[in-house]
């Protein structure tokens, strides 16, 4: 029996270390700000989300498309949850082009709810070139796509430092950041203390703007998380509930069997 | 068994007189004698089913909305996450249900390896397995790729580029089944097609492989063949709810990763969409798959590497004829049990050092793990069975049973 618990035990830690086979010595472990959408019953924090998006639209947007998020994803369940009307008019900032129309000539209109974000660039050559050739990363999965997920985007947005410590040297348009992989980044800092106006009167220092749009960029990975936990956390009180009741059955059928 | 069926109603007499289904289903779903001594280790076939069907369903509804197009597939993974209705679940579902499924494979695997219910006569239940368990492993790799990330994309290149190493006609062969000069949509397509093909190959596997087990019936943990009537008990109801007692608790586990992890067991830069000019610094597979990439990477040449990593899955196949004991059960072998347990323990550090990059410390240990597995099968498994002297072995399934009772009996009178 002993065994038994041992190997399973070594099962249970091996599937964690490969999981989380960090590329160890050449990056800082994160900063682990509390989130509200961490553990089983975490959800998301509306007002953090609003301000999310109001840091990604007026700081993050200029550079980094997000073309896997709709507008109308503003107004759903689980997200920022802003009014139809507001959402709306965020979307109407924004022109697409569309046609072509009778006389077979593409014209531009506002965006409404169904267009994707509309991307800072026509294309990535465009991003390419306006950015000394690293083209900005789409935003939409970023969270799910780095491995320390809310926790290294958080800390990568904080990790600048003015100067780099001697022996570093950077190239042009790289920049020293103590998360990034090897310290550096073709990203310069951004986040800025009032670097945003907060329509809720937060105020905003740099770790508030950090969180804000983590949050954000937590939730357009991951749109339902809180669907998700919800129904979860159903279909585990039902599974356990059933598990007793057979486990009851099993023991009654066997009961008159010596085995 | 089945002859002591009798249709009743009017329906079922009519049909059964034409095919006798309901007979069949009967006589080996409900009648079906099995020995009454399983234990938990037996209920992962009924799972492995159960993660089958669960695959193929999903997979279904999946392909209704996924695009097998290298341009269109990564957003419409995203778009079936996003915008389809439980499109997340049914994804999570899947993704996790992969590993589930290798999780109840290797167990049931390891069962059978520790009960000897590989041993006459029960080989060719045993190699239709393996033969399941390699259809598995090519449908997990193609479908890994489907989602066109960054890990999709490299380890299909990684794990294509293997057949390059065959002698004279690697390359030719390579290309063909690129079907270009380098891994590209024309090789997702046809990985798709296949993904979508395999389950239902495995499935008629799955119909051999029960087939061939009620020809004679399960073994069981003292290894020892049923000798008279009381040794069983019909399937049904017995092992039907043990069966399904068993399926809740994993299905329990499984909902665990499926709604409360669901990326743990993946890797993150698979939502990195698939760049063929950007190779990502650590190339690793899916968990299942580590400890056959520790063995392909122990060997310094690449050839060399492909036949160990083949032949690591192709040995099991002769471990029917490897294992000269004609004891079945590993309760009753002292010795080969320590190596069946070394031999776990050998399994499990291929897998971790499969996860790391193979240098240094690593590398030694993992050519040290790929040689003891090896040397398991075809040196410890023949050679035990003459050193080793077995413990005796019980009359019957019963017998171990009363003395059980018999000691507990004793124990309550001197507690």
């Amino acid at each position: 029996m002993m065994k038994r618990i041992n190997i399973f035990a070594l099962i249970v830690t091996f599937l964690f270390t490969t999981s989380f086979a960090f590329a160890e010595g050449e990056m800082h472990a994160p900063m682990e700000p509390d989130w509200s959408f961490q553990g089983p019953l975490g959800k998301f924090d509306r007002a953090e989300l609003q301000r999310g998006f109001q840091v990604y639209t007026e700081v993050c947007a200029s550079c980094h498309s997000m073309d896997l998020v709709s507008y109308r994803n503003l107004v759903q369940e689980g997200g920022p949850e802003f009014s139809e009307k507001q959402a709306k008019a965020m979307a109407a900032m924004f022109e697409v082009e569309a046609g072509p129309d009778a006389d077979g000539e593409m014209f531009m209109r506002p965006a409404i709810l169904s267009d994707k974000f509309v991307s800072p660039w026509k294309n990535e050559q465009e991003g390419r070139i306006s950015n000394g050739g690293a083209y900005p990363p789409d935003l939409s999965v970023m969270v799910k796509a780095r491995s320390g997920g809310a926790d290294y985007v958080y800390s990568l947005l904080l990790g600048y430092e003015d100067e780099a410590p001697e022996g570093v040297t950077l190239d042009d348009g790289v920049y020293y950041n103590i998360y990034a992989k090897n310290q550096k980044i073709a990203m310069p800092q951004v986040i800025y203390e009032d670097g945003v106006e907060y329509t809720d009167g937060t105020m905003a220092t740099e770790v508030q703007m950090a969180k804000d749009v983590t949050a954000f960029l937590a939730w357009s990975a991951e749109p339902k998380l809180e669907e998700r936990k919800r129904i979860g956390f159903k279909v585990l009180v039902y599974l356990i509930i059933l598990s007793f009741l057979l486990y009851f059955t099993n023991k009654r059928i066997w009961r008159d069997t010596s085995h | 068994m089945s002859d002591d069926y009798e249709p009743q109603s009017t329906v079922a007499k009519w049909i059964d007189k034409r095919l006798p289904i309901i007979t069949l289903f009967s006589g080996h779903l409900m009648q079906f004698p099995t020995p009454k001594n399983l234990n938990y280790w037996w209920t992962f076939g009924g799972i492995l089913t159960f993660c089958l069907i669960t695959q193929i369903i999903t997979g279904l509804v999946l392909a209704m909305h996924y695009i097998a197009d290298a341009n269109l597939a990564f957003a419409s993974v995203e778009h079936i996450m996003r915008d389809v209705n439980y499109g997340w679940l049914l994804r999570y579902i899947h993704a996790n249900g992969a590993s589930m499924f290798f999780i109840a494979v290797y167990l049931h695997m390891a069962r059978s390896l520790f009960y000897g219910s590989y041993k006459e006569p029960r080989e060719l239940i045993w190699i239709i397995g393996v033969f399941i368990f390699l259809l598995m492993i090519a449908t997990a790799f193609m479908g890994y790729v489907l989602p066109w990330g960054q890990m999709s994309f490299w380890g299909a290149t990684v794990i294509t580029n293997l057949f390059s190493a065959i002698p004279f006609f690697g390359e030719a062969i390579t290309n063909w089944l690129w079907g270009d000069y380098s891994v590209s949509g024309a090789l997702l397509t046809r990985f798709f097609t296949l993904h979508y093909l395999m389950p239902f190959l495995i499935f008629g596997l799955v119909i051999l492989h029960i087939w061939a087990l009620h020809v004679p019936g399960n073994n069981n943990p003292e290894g020892i063949d049923v000798v008279k009537g009381q040794d069983t008990v019909p399937f049904h109801p017995h092992y039907v709810v043990k069966d399904v007692l068993a399926l809740v608790v994993f299905m329990i586990v499984f909902a665990g990763f499926v709604f409360f992890s669901p990326n743990i067991l993946g890797h993150s830069d698979n939502y990195i969409q698939a760049n063929p000019l950007q190779t990502p610094e650590h190339i690793v597979p899916e968990w299942y798959f580590l400890p056959f990439y520790a063995i392909l990477r122990a060997i310094p040449d690449k050839l060399g590497g492909v036949i160990a990593m083949v032949s690591a899955i192709a040995i099991l196949a002769f471990i029917p004829w490897l294992d000269s004991s004609k004891v079945r059960s590993c309760k009753y072998r002292p010795l080969y049990r320590q190596f069946y347990w070394l031999l776990i323990a050998d399994f499990i550090l291929l897998g971790y050092l499969g996860s790391q990059s193979a240098t240094g410390i690593y590398l030694i240990l993992g050519r040290l793990a790929t040689l003891y597995y090896f040397l398991h099968f075809i040196l410890v498994m023949p050679l035990i069975g003459f050193i080793e002297k077995p413990k005796p072995l019980p009359k019957s399934i019963s017998e171990p049973v009363l003395s059980k009772e018999e000691q507990l009996a004793k124990s309550g009178q001197t507690a």
